[in-house]
């Protein structure tokens, strides 16, 4: 356990390696550099703007300067925001972030699980037909688009109630995240519900289902004992590369619902060519999904000690 | 062990060959194909066929659609901007605007009134002086006024008393407007005294408007009071006048392409990957597939716009090339472990070792063997690969990375779509839903398709 530990701990660093230094080269590929901007820059200033970004240097020994501060956890300054540091803008972001992502992975996982073992029960009855079609609807419908009817809905409840329950948009108290992280969850949750019907039908035939009834187990008891149990077990699997599609798909969420969270600003330095932003937020980003796909498959092996043997 | 086989007595007349008759088979019913049978399975999976029809009535909608509807997509039709399908596109021709002096043609009435019949040219207001009033704040709304709520935007304010009329001219459309006129005291605050009113007004162009924009129909001279009629946008218009039928099908273009494309290439080279690891196997198999399992964890959207940035396309550019790249080298991965899985899984089984036995060569076993029994998850992994790819583009687009502006793509044009949902909510309601319908035909059809084809991916339904 611990060598698959440092196996895949390894395997990380050199995945966030490869990321730091493809996103080096690919800002440094680029034609032009972040001051042939707007304004015209007369040759000294130019120089000296070089010196303070250290653009002066040679590419090598700028790679070595980047891949030290990073491994200090120093992302450098933002281009377009004056004198403000990328560390700053990630520590005041990423929280919103993060909770936000939190809750909807919540209410994916939830909701996810209590659908699939809904629709399992009910198979082919009304109750999994009607679930399924939402499903198939979650799974069609592009992000952007439910966030959209989210706050259309939102508008809409607002002018009915004469008063406003749930702010349309923004970030502060709890009510300002319900309805984003819900939409946000939406996808996963359409996908976890799939899965969890196919992982719980798959076990309805299994022999040790069949031994508890036998033995004369209470119904209930078979349920969430020993289906539903086991049927999470391929949910959990799943929930490390649905944390990458709930990180992208907050880009989305964040922008319609103006949330100002990490998300949000990078896209902002996506459309402004902030480079180091997008470096910093690159490599973060990057680092961040790497280790929840870790922590999820080591998880795993504690939840189900049959992975571990293998 | 040994003296547990029973022994048979064979004599050599055993191995004589048999009658031609005895040698062949006796077939109970016309032998099937793989692919024979995958079809009529999949035919009788109804969703899947409807699907079917929904992709190749896609196709055909992009392909064919352009060469029926000619209409420019980036062409801007500035009488019609916005407007929802089925709006109405009559419109009158009236002379020339002349300014306003002061005169009334309608009969007075109290209270705010119009002096002239309200159209698109200008609405003509007069109202009763309020005793005591130093000046008016007029104020238009397209909403009705409700107590308490706004009075909409304050369009004017009149510089005396004395001016107790207003000729609204600002953009004006064939809708509905509730003006509503405030008197203001000498400090200039206003004082509670309204009058307030709603004007439709009529559609007009002058004659040389409508003889530039091609609208004449007869061949008779146009004149002042004959009604045209607006070209005809099925689909209604876009925020800048644009025909959303048009750009809906060029749109389609646009993300049908990358949506076949990309699957097709990465599919393709991960086929390619995969099959020659598992085909060398051993140390080289170990060291390509710790390659892929270290692409695979790559994070795809981050690298997208990090390929985009290095092709030195920057945000307002379209890059359906870096697109394709990005896509084909970040998605091989899946493919390839699966294709491996599926042939170091063939090779071992039992019908290829007895194929081998028989004297199959190497060719047989692969056209024979190998390529249909992984060929039907390839083509499971395709049909799943299209829908991811589209939404890529789509989400790409929309947060402004993908296909730029003017050339029109679904998720670039939802996008544009989102910003007036409320007023026009057409807008993004089409290029959503077609996404969304183009997505779940392929999700569908790829259910359908692993069902028909690959009966131990079955799902249990």
């Amino acid at each position: 356990m611990w060598r698959y530990t440092l196996n895949r701990l390894l395997q990380g660093i050199v995945t966030v390696w490869f990321i730091a230094t493809a996103t080096f080269l690919a800002m440094h590929a680029v034609p032009g550099d972040p001051m042939s901007g707007d304004r015209a820059v007369t040759p000294e200033i130019r120089k000296n703007l070089e010196a303070k970004y250290g653009l002066d240097k040679p590419l090598a020994e700028q790679y070595v300067i980047y891949l030290g501060n990073l491994a200090r956890g120093d992302f450098g300054i933002s281009f377009t925001q004056q004198n403000r540091e990328v560390n700053d803008i990630i520590r005041e972001h990423f929280p919103i972030s993060a909770t936000l992502g939190i809750l909807a992975i919540v209410f994916a996982s939830l909701g996810g699980i209590l659908w699939g073992a809904l629709t399992a029960l009910y198979r082919n009855k009304l109750p999994d037909i009607v679930i399924m079609f939402f499903v198939i609807l979650g799974i069609s419908v592009p992000s952007f688009v439910f966030a959209a009817l989210g706050q259309l809905a939102l508008v809409k409840l607002n002018d009915f109630l004469g008063f406003s329950l749930l702010p349309v948009a923004g970030w502060g108290t709890v009510s300002h995240m319900l309805v984003p992280s819900l939409v946000l969850g939406l996808g996963t949750m359409a996908y976890l519900t799939r899965l969890m019907r196919s992982s719980m039908l798959e076990i309805i035939n299994s022999d040790y289902l069949r031994t508890a009834k036998a033995k004369g187990l209470p119904a209930t008891r078979i349920f969430t004992r020993h289906q539903l149990r086991n049927a999470i077990l391929p949910v959990v699997t799943v929930l490390g590369p649905s944390i990458a599609g709930i990180t992208t798909g907050s880009f989305v969420v964040e922008s319609v619902f103006a949330i100002p969270g990490l998300g949000r600003y990078f896209v902002q330095a996506v459309q402004q060519l902030d480079y180091t932003v997008i470096m910093g937020t690159t490599v973060f980003f990057g680092s961040f999904l790497v280790l929840m796909v870790i922590i999820v498959d080591l998880l795993y092996g504690f939840i189900d000690p049959r992975v571990r043997v293998s | 062990m040994a003296s547990s086989i029973p022994h048979i007595e064979t004599t050599l007349d055993d191995f004589a060959p048999l009658a031609a008759e005895q040698r062949r088979q006796q077939l109970s019913r016309p032998s099937l194909s793989y692919w024979q049978d995958a079809w009529i399975r999949l035919r009788a999976n109804r969703r899947a066929i409807v699907s079917l029809y929904i992709v190749i009535a896609l196709l055909l909608f992009t392909l064919l659609g352009p060469l029926v509807w000619r209409v420019d997509p980036s062409a801007q039709d500035l009488d019609q901007v916005s407007r929802p399908p089925g709006a109405e596109r009559t419109v009158t021709l009236a002379a020339p605007y002349q300014s306003w002096t002061g005169d009334a043609v309608l009969p007075a009435a109290p209270g705010l009134r119009l002096a002239y019949p309200a159209n698109t040219q200008s609405v003509r207001l007069i109202w009763d002086p309020t005793p005591g009033a130093s000046a008016y704040r007029i104020y238009r709304n397209i909403v009705p006024l409700l107590a308490g709520e706004s009075l909409g935007l304050p369009i004017a304010q009149t510089l005396t008393d004395a001016e107790t009329r207003y000729e609204d001219r600002l953009d004006l459309r064939a809708e509905t407007y509730f003006y509503t006129v405030v008197a203001l005291d000498a400090a200039g605050t206003e004082v509670n005294a309204r009058q307030a009113t709603s004007v439709t007004p009529v559609a007009v162009i002058t004659v040389e408007e409508a003889v530039s924009r091609g609208l004449k129909v007869s061949s008779e001279p146009l004149k002042v009071g004959d009604t045209v009629r607006f070209k005809l946008h099925p689909l209604g218009t876009d925020y800048l006048g644009r025909d959303m039928l048009s750009r809906l099908m060029h749109g389609a273009r646009v993300s049908l392409f990358i949506g076949i494309v990309a699957p097709l290439l990465f599919v393709g080279f991960g086929v390619a990957y995969g099959s020659m690891a598992g085909f060398l196997g051993g140390r080289v198999d170990q060291i390509m597939m710790r390659f892929a399992d270290f692409v695979i964890a790559l994070p795809l959207l981050l690298f997208m716009i990090l390929f985009k940035i290095a092709f030195g396309i920057g945000p307002g550019q379209s890059g359906i090339l870096p697109m394709i790249v990005a896509l084909v080298a970040l998605s091989w991965p899946g493919t390839a472990r699966l294709v491996r899985g599926q042939i170091l899984q063939v090779r071992e089984e039992g019908y290829v070792n007895a194929a081998r036995l028989l004297g199959a060569r190497t060719n047989y076993l692969v056209l024979r063997h190998m390529i249909p029994n992984t060929m039907g998850v390839i083509l499971v992994t395709l049909t799943f690969a299209v829908p991811s790819a589209i939404f890529t583009e789509a989400f790409l687009s929309f947060i402004g990375m993908g296909v730029a502006p003017p050339t029109p793509s679904w998720g670039g044009m939802s996008n544009e779509g989102i910003k007036s949902m409320l007023i026009h909510p057409h807008e993004l309601l089409f290029p959503a839903v077609l996404i969304s319908i183009t997505v779940l035909a392929f999700n569908l059809l790829g259910d359908g398709l692993r069902d028909a084809l690959d009966a131990k991916m079955r799902s249990r339904e």
